[in-house]
């Protein structure tokens, strides 16, 4: 496999990979939106997680600015696999803020919450799961898109 | 001929592998879009209104409700609750503010609405009415509300609650008794029941004079603002 080959195919699965945290943030949301962050899988600790004041950014459910994060990695990595040199810049940038993000409320749940929310927990394994991947990706030479 | 219909296919191919991005791109946006318009509709409450042979009329009797605040107060906030919702507890919190804003012209019923998926719930709805039978639901609720992390979590759940019962001053056999007995029961139940009948499903649902308070309004400011438009002589919903 040529190095430009193994970088799409990386690429194409981060795509993949954020496809799967826009549905899981998605999901969040609307319980968000809807009041329903009760009846998250029957898990106590899910809802002291969602309902707790860590919940919401300046009035926005975390879980929509995730929604957007998540599309925003989707997007970029589509273009990146398809050869846009740019879109690679940004799909690490954005990835990079993720995974900080993801440490904070990781820090969150364990130490000021003390409980943890699957639907989180699976948004963190995702978010670290994409860093990998971007880690993973051969560094490209300057290119000028498709 | 041959060559010209080539040369076509790759322009053809090029041209695709242009636009393919924005394509899968826009769709994903689309499906996302959509699929998450119809979860939200999907799992929107569609909360009616209180019916009138339902309904509290404003000086109803306060020995068959658990009512904080002014019993004769012209804005009825009746909240469903579950003691082992975290939203609960941070709306009780807030209830609390709101009576002494609001001082005289609000008043708050409780409703116990225990959730099947809370271990606990049930049981110290129970609690809070066995206190009850002793004249001290609201000190029990405050206690339950603000010890919800500890006995949410706790293997010995009752002896907590009859701990809460010794520390609140309540004749701590006389609850075990009513904890156990069926008028504490009735009550969670005809109250289970009355939730119910108003197909509630999430907690904590907040009803003012009678109108459901959309779940996007159920934090300070849009309570307030319903609050304000009843007082107001305005139909909040």
């Amino acid at each position: 496999m040529t190095v430009s080959r193994f970088r799409t195919v990386l690429y194409t699965i981060v795509a993949i990979v954020a496809v799967a945290g826009l549905a899981d943030a998605t999901y969040l949301t609307v319980q968000a939106l809807t009041g329903e962050t009760l009846s998250c899988g029957g898990s106590p600790d899910c809802f002291r997680v969602l309902g707790s004041s860590y919940g919401k950014l300046g009035g926005i459910p975390v879980a929509m600015l995730g929604a957007l994060a998540y599309f925003t990695v989707f997007t970029f990595a589509i273009f990146a696999a398809f050869g846009y040199s740019c879109a690679q810049r940004f799909v690490a940038l954005i990835a990079g803020a993720m995974f900080l993000m993801t440490l904070w409320f990781l820090y969150v749940q364990a130490f000021l919450l003390h409980a943890y929310c699957r639907y989180c927990l699976f948004s963190a394994a995702l978010t670290f799961l994409i860093a990998g991947l971007l880690i993973a990706v051969p560094p490209s030479g300057r290119r000028s898109g498709a | 001929m041959t060559k010209e219909l080539s040369r076509r296919n790759s322009l053809l191919l090029s041209r695709m592998k242009r636009y393919l991005p924005f394509i899968i791109v826009v769709g994903v946006a689309l499906v996302t879009f959509g699929s998450g318009a119809m979860l939200y509709h999907a799992k929107r409450p569609q909360l009616k209104a209180i019916p009138e042979d339902k309904a509290l009329s404003a000086n109803s009797g306060s020995e068959s409700m658990h009512i904080r605040g002014n019993p004769d107060a012209p804005v009825t906030l009746e909240e469903f609750g579950d003691f082992q919702c975290p939203p609960c507890g941070s709306f009780a919190r807030f209830a609390e503010e709101l009576l002494k804003e609001y001082d005289s012209r609000v008043r708050l019923i409780f409703r116990h609405f225990p959730l099947s998926a809370h271990e606990h719930a049930r049981e110290a709805s129970l609690a809070a009415e066995a206190a009850g039978l002793q004249g001290h639901f609201w000190e029990m609720y405050d206690v339950l509300y603000r010890e919800q992390a500890v006995w949410s979590k706790a293997p010995n759940t009752r002896e907590l609650f009859e701990s809460y019962a010794g520390t609140i001053g309540l004749n701590v056999d006389q609850f075990k008794k009513d904890m156990d007995g069926e008028q504490a029961k009735a009550r969670v139940d005809s109250d289970y029941a009355r939730g119910e009948s108003l197909e509630i499903k999430v907690t904590p649902t907040l009803y003012i004079n009678g109108q459901p308070v959309d779940p996007k309004d159920k934090n300070p400011e849009g309570v307030r603002a319903a609050i304000n438009a009843v007082l107001a002589g305005k139909p909040h919903a």
